[in-house]
């Protein structure tokens, strides 16, 4: 800490941060724009400008940009000096020159950095009396509208997308105060992190065009802490609702996590909340007709369906709470729980898990992940299946050659100093999956081949770092050089990564991404391990079910079952169509909990609706391990409630007395910490429903929620009471404790003059570090202090193409492979349609041609496709996209055969 | 009077060749170089206090001694000769590159030796196509000679030249945004620390040098550091370029000696005034510098000295101002041009010349508002050294400044009468 005075006093401020970011951690009001934590400093909007005195004497004084100027022992400045006010009432009148001033009209008003900076300046007054210039808009596609003539030449958004996030299509334009950000034609932004412009603009340039089409003022939002369901990295979000609409996602700085970024799949996602497709109350099928039916009758049915009965399963889902999952296995009974998902796919990750508690390697956080110096993806699409990952990798390969700039001896937060020193260098990062990945365009080298080979090449390379790993046999002679330098690579990083997951369904897979991390570990370094999971829940489902979907097919088969109750399950997703309509036939009773009218409901005899993400309070455990709490955003309408509360009243009807105590969300945590040792930290995932501020709950609306008294006025101007929320320390009110709340409490991040999303500043420990009182969730994982266990030492055998077949292996694609986020209208919209993807040369053999329909035909399912050419595809292999097409069930990677549609 | 930078300049308007630079002792300086040590050269240079003739006179010799030198030393570096020679008035530089382009190159060979640079760049103003064939020939003559290219003369040493044409941006004769146009960027400048002898071209050491400057140090190499402090009037050392242009009866450019006093290079060189018209002010080093009247006219043209008068020698090239030309008119002008100018990086710049244009050209019209003066001098003061980014939008303001100074009174009228005094 270095010892600086500010307006005269003595104060310690880090000495390795520029004044900016000192006073904004001070808590101090310094208004600023091009500045951004993630992105440094660049010293363009000259906003935040304070005096720096040259000693104790100088009374006059300099003005300097705090963004610009590092911190150094003894300096005097002032935020409040008279001079350096009015510079800074002069610049927001400067950059205010061209802006609209159409607030009123805006979709940012109200939650805009440009609205919180010009107020806190004290610029209220006009000079400016010449005609304003004007911009043409673009279209950007669906998730994100365009408004340039609101721009005031920050630069943040090009900064953002370009250095940070890799994206090519958005640039800056023209010169002097005509500085067009945009793309070179109309067109949807294809960075997967377009999104984060919404934030990154401290004006209504970017904005979340899903959004629009339900418009709602921040300050009249209902918010809640929630973690995103729409892939496994369990990114912390901010919920907001009116009127019973999920109206959008934001981030919720999370410093351990996804910081202050999200993908657009998870911002986007939500809109599947408000779908038609919605079940909204029970429905009961009788005499072959499905019919809605009270609650009341509908949990009545339930119990009798259970009382009595010894031949119940329960089916749970990777993407529903622990609570949940645990509510139906305490239900069923922990032998007659099944995870929802293929056998393979179980017992896959049950494989992961297994690695990552034996360790030695690591699961790494995502800022982990962030500061690691040399990575090797083997086998994952990470882009398409864990997208806020991908984006913590583009900063990876910053690491080392950010080491070699700190030599120059200039602050690192000098954003552009250091990219015009680093250039393009890049850091290791290697590549190694089936199919092409937009990771490849920052990747030292890439590979492509077969899941086998894939994991031949990791073998190789764990062999190659440590010799005691398994070498393996018949390696051609260029794949054994690409695993000696990645082995080289690694082994002289400080924080190797290893990178792995589902994504190749192939246990050979991971055991080489295991091998390779063991063979890292050494001495003082921990490497890091990460596999990327395919739910928002698979790592805490894994963790309490024996069986697979299979397993549950084979009791019913066999008659040990006859009563079958899906969680949250579309099946037909999980297994060919029809291995679940022969366990559906052979069921006499199937009852589904879910929130989205699906195949399986459509076949259900019961079906029950259950809240989403934002209707009901839960855990996820992410594929780092870390247990989080999401929280209910708005007060449940109709009969739709928590399944493990659908599943608790089915208990308390069938007359299951120990359910009798599970009357809020801890009761049903507490009995799972108890009876599972894994999740004994779960509890401390965030306070329980007793927790109270200064007597008080936190309250999910803006103190500032200016409909609040009038939104139900037209039915009775007596202002309801609010809804009860039993389950957390939160309130669907208004009112309750003002002031910050724990961590994983925090509702929406807003403070006094802080109105936009960087009110973020106000609840950080330091700017970009930790939230106060650490970064919200329990990491459920850590490897054991001493090293033990041993290689895995199964190398497979080299992919053999065959005559005549094919292997299938799914095509991950960030928009459209997550069933959620696919009944969003604006995620729908950038999906892919179906399509076979087939090496040209493949094509040729097959004598197809491109848009060409096949026949895809595998263990017994068949569907037709048109046929796409990928030339990144090895040979014999062939590739559809993950999670769109009549295959779904099928476990892929598979053989198939494929024949031309005549 | 020795001059030089021009004494071999034909009068035909024609070029040098190698031939003919030679046989007037051309490259006897590089062949004198390669035998010296690359400190040696800077020693030498730093010694005759050679000042920097792009405008901000930082010494050349200094700036040299912060490019790290020896094995450990990064590479390749860079040498980069500043040609985008935009400043509006200011044409020095061109004579220099279309009449004696080998002198240019020379220099830089040498410069290049003593920065142990293994590349270098002539940054050149898109619009000089001129000087663009005629270095372009002169390169490959170079070439051909082994002057340039591997093991120039056999010594051992280095140097690849190339010539880069400007896509035109007045932004680009700042150091930092020529070199982001020459990595292909935006020409936006860098902040500084660290300066480009640090991390400059592609994150290498770099030294970005004016045209005039490079010609000046084969001459110093040839005849050493006391030689070249002899030849000033003043404590800033060598001759310099100085031009004037408006109504004077002979705009042209003149070598003569550093310090030679404003009074005889308008009086004695350019002639004086055109008849009829009458002196009223200058702006001495091109159009980014703040206006000098009568009182002025005994100025010793060196760096200090204009500098004490409140202006700026810059380029050393005036740009004079007669009793029949609207001096609000002439600052409207330039301030339009330093607006078009403008990167769009900073605030106050992009936002303060372009308001500042949008004032000048309403008062110019005849719409200007009496408080406008003081939102006019306001601007002055916001876009101050410090405030913006880099030195564009101070040195653009410099002229309006003083000439809220010098001639208020034109400006009141203007808006007293509604209307341009100097139009009928």
């Amino acid at each position: 800490m270095t010892l600086v005075y500010i307006e005269k006093r003595p104060i310690e401020v880090d000495g390795d941060r520029n004044l900016l970011d000192a006073c904004l951690s001070l808590g101090l009001d310094l208004p600023y724009f091009c500045w951004h934590p993630a992105l440094g400093s660049v010293g363009a909007c000259r906003q935040c400008a304070i005096k720096l005195f040259r000693n104790e004497q100088d009374t006059q004084g300099r003005i300097v940009m705090a963004c610009m100027t590092p911190v150094s022992k003894g300096m005097r400045i002032s935020v409040v000096d008279p001079e350096a006010r009015q510079f800074r009432a002069a610049v927001i009148e400067g950059l205010m020159t061209n802006h609209p001033h159409d607030c009123p009209v805006c979709d940012e008003g109200g939650e805009c950095h440009l609205q919180d900076m010009t107020v806190m300046t004290g610029h209220d007054y006009r000079h400016f009396a010449f005609p304003k210039r004007t911009f043409r808009n673009q279209y950007l596609g669906p998730l994100i509208n365009h408004e340039m003539n609101r721009c005031i030449q920050c630069y943040r958004c090009v900064r953002f997308y370009r250095e940070y996030a890799g994206g090519h299509d958005l640039e800056a334009f023209g010169l002097r105060n005509i500085v067009y950000f945009g793309r070179k034609e109309d067109g949807v932004l294809e960075n997967e992190f377009a999104g984060n412009l919404v934030e990154i603009c401290p004006t209504g340039v970017f904005t979340d065009r899903t959004l629009k089409h339900h418009y709602t003022r921040k300050w009249d939002l209902e918010m809640a802490p929630s973690v995103c369901a729409h892939c496994a990295l369990g990114c912390n979000t901010t919920a907001g609702e009116r009127y019973g609409l999920l109206r959008r996602i934001v981030n919720r700085y999370n410093g351990e996590l996804n910081g202050y970024f999200l993908c657009d799949r998870g911002r986007f996602g939500y809109e599947f909340v408000n779908s038609e497709r919605r079940i909204r109350a029970p429905r009961l099928r009788r005499d072959g007709k499905s019919e809605p039916v009270s609650k009341v009758q509908a949990i009545e049915r339930f119990g009798r369906l259970l009382s009595g009965n010894d031949k119940v399963i329960g089916i749970g889902s990777p993407r529903a709470s622990l609570e949940s999952n645990f509510a139906l296995r305490a239900l069923v009974g922990p032998e007659r729980f099944y995870a929802g998902v293929p056998d393979a796919t179980g017992r896959l990750i049950a494989a992961m898990l297994a690695i990552l508690r034996a360790g030695p390697a690591r699961s790494p956080s995502l800022k982990e992940i962030e500061h690691s110096d040399a990575v090797l993806v083997l086998g994952e699409d990470v882009t398409n299946v864990a997208p806020r990952m991908a984006l913590s990798l583009r900063q990876s390969v910053r690491q080392q050659p950010l080491a070699e700039v700190a030599k120059l001896h200039f602050p690192l937060w000098q954003a552009h100093s250091v990219q015009e020193a680093m250039q393009d260098a890049k850091g290791p990062l290697f590549v190694a999956t089936p199919y092409a990945t937009r990771l490849d365009e920052i990747a030292t080298e890439t590979y492509r081949g077969a899941p086998e080979d894939v994991a031949r090449l990791g073998f190789a390379v764990a062999h190659a770092v440590d010799a005691a790993a398994p070498a393996v046999p018949g390696l051609p002679a260029k794949a054994q050089a690409f695993a000696q330098s990645i082995a080289a690579a690694l082994k002289s990083a400080r924080k190797p990564l290893v990178i792995s997951g589902a994504g190749c369904q192939s246990d050979a897979v991971i055991q080489a991404a295991a091998n390779v991390a063991r063979a890292l570990c050494g001495g003082e370094r921990v490497a890091g391990l990460s596999f990327t999971l395919p739910e928002c829940n698979s790592f805490g489902l894994t963790s309490m079910a024996s069986g697979g979907l299979g397993d549950a097919f084979q009791a019913v088969r066999e008659g040990k079952a006859d009563t079958v109750i899906v969680l949250e399950n579309d099946l037909y997703r999980r297994a060919p169509a029809a291995a679940v309509e022969a366990f559906f036939s052979a069921a006499r009773h199937v009852i589904v909990l879910d929130h989205l009218e699906n195949p399986t409901t459509a076949i259900a005899e019961l079906v029950l609706p259950a809240g989403t993400f934002a209707e009901s309070d839960g855990t996820l455990v992410s594929s780092e391990g870390r247990a989080q709490r999401f929280f209910q955003v708005f007060a449940n309408s109709g009969d739709i409630q928590e399944s493990w509360r659908w599943l608790r009243d089915a208990m308390v009807a069938a007359g299951r007395r120990e359910v009798n105590a599970w009357q809020t969300l801890d009761d049903v945590i507490a009995t799972m910490a108890e009876a599972l040792s894994v999740f004994a930290r779960v509890p401390e995932a965030a306070p329980s429903s007793r927790f109270r501020e200064a007597g008080a709950k936190i309250p999910r609306q803006p103190h500032r929620s200016s409909g609040r008294t009038a939104m139900l006025a037209h039915i009775s101007v007596h202002e309801p009471k609010p809804p009860e929320d039993p389950d957390t320390p939160l309130a669907f009110s208004m009112e309750g404790y003002p002031d910050q709340p724990p961590a994983a409490l925090i509702p929406f991040f807003w403070a006094p003059g802080w109105n936009s999303i960087q009110a973020v500043n106000k609840f950080q420990s330091e700017i970009a570090g930790a939230l106060r009182g650490g970064d919200p969730g329990v990491r459920l994982v850590e490897p054991p202090q001493t090293r033990n266990g041993s290689y895995f030492r199964a190398v497979p055998a080299a992919f053999q193409p065959r005559a005549g077949q094919w292997l299938l292996v799914p095509i991950h694609h960030i928009f459209g492979s997550e069933e959620l986020s696919l009944s969003a209208p604006a995620i729908a919209e950038l999906a892919p349609k179906p399509y076979l993807a087939v090496h040209p040369e493949d094509a040729g053999e097959l004598g197809i041609k491109i848009g060409e329909q096949v026949e895809v035909s595998v263990e017994g399912a068949a569907c037709r496709l048109p046929v796409q050419f990928r030339a990144d595809l090895p040979r014999g292999i062939v590739g559809l996209p993950a999670g769109l097409t009549p295959l779904e069930g099928t476990g892929l990677p598979a053989w198939s055969r494929i024949s031309r549609v005549r | 009077m020795e001059k030089p930078l021009t004494q071999n300049i034909r009068t035909d308007g024609e070029a040098n060749d190698l031939k003919a630079y030679e046989k007037a002792g051309g490259y006897q300086a590089l062949r004198k170089a390669l035998k010296m040590a690359p400190q040696e050269i800077t020693e030498v240079v730093k010694n005759s206090n050679l000042r920097g003739r792009g405008g901000a006179g930082f010494p050349t010799g200094p700036k040299w001694s912060f490019v790290p030198v020896g094995k450990d030393a990064p590479h390749p570096k860079y040498l980069v000769a500043n040609a985008d020679e935009m400043e509006p008035g200011t044409f020095k530089d061109r004579l220099l590159m279309e009449c004696e382009p080998h002198q240019l190159i020379e220099g830089m060979i040498v410069v290049a030796r003593a920065i142990e640079a293994d590349v270098a760049y002539i940054f050149l103003r898109g619009e000089y196509t001129l000087a663009a064939e005629r270095i372009s020939r002169a390169l490959a003559e170079a070439y051909d000679s082994r002057y340039l290219g591997k093991n120039i003369l056999g010594s051992g040493s280095s140097v690849e030249m190339y010539l880069h044409l400007s896509a035109g941006r007045y932004m680009c004769g700042e150091e930092t945004g020529l070199l982001n146009a020459l990595e292909g960027k935006r020409a936006n400048p860098r902040a500084k620390p660290p300066f480009p002898q640090i991390s400059g071209l592609f994150g290498k050491p770099t030294i970005v040098q004016n045209v005039e400057t490079l010609c000046n140090v084969p001459h110093i190499i040839n005849h050493g550091a006391e030689w070249f402090k002899s030849l000033s009037r003043s404590k800033d050392a060598g001759t310099k370029i100085y031009g004037a242009s408006g109504k004077v009866k002979r705009p042209g450019l003149w070598e003569l000696p550093m310090g030679t006093t404003i009074r005889e290079i308008l009086e004695e060189h350019a002639g004086g005034m055109r008849d009829g018209l009458k002196f009223r002010g200058v702006l001495p080093g091109g159009a980014s510098t703040d206006f000098l009247v009568e009182q002025h006219l005994d100025v010793l043209m060196d760096f200090t000295e204009v500098q004490k008068a409140g202006s700026r020698m810059g380029t050393g090239t005036m740009i004079v101002l007669d009793d029949h030309t609207c001096p609000v008119g002439m600052v409207l002008n330039l301030e339009h041009f330093f607006a078009q100018e403008s990167c769009g990086w900073c605030t106050p710049c992009w936002s303060g010349l372009a308001w500042t244009e949008r004032m000048l050209s309403a008062i110019e019209a005849g719409r200007g508002q009496p408080d406008d003066l003081e939102k006019l001098a306001f601007q002055t003061r916001f876009l101050a050294p410090g405030n913006t980014f880099c030195a564009l939008a101070p040195g653009a303001v410099e002229p309006l400044q003083s000439a809220l100074k010098y001639f208020r009174e034109d400006f009141e009228r203007h808006i007293r009468e509604k209307r341009c005094p100097w139009r009928s």
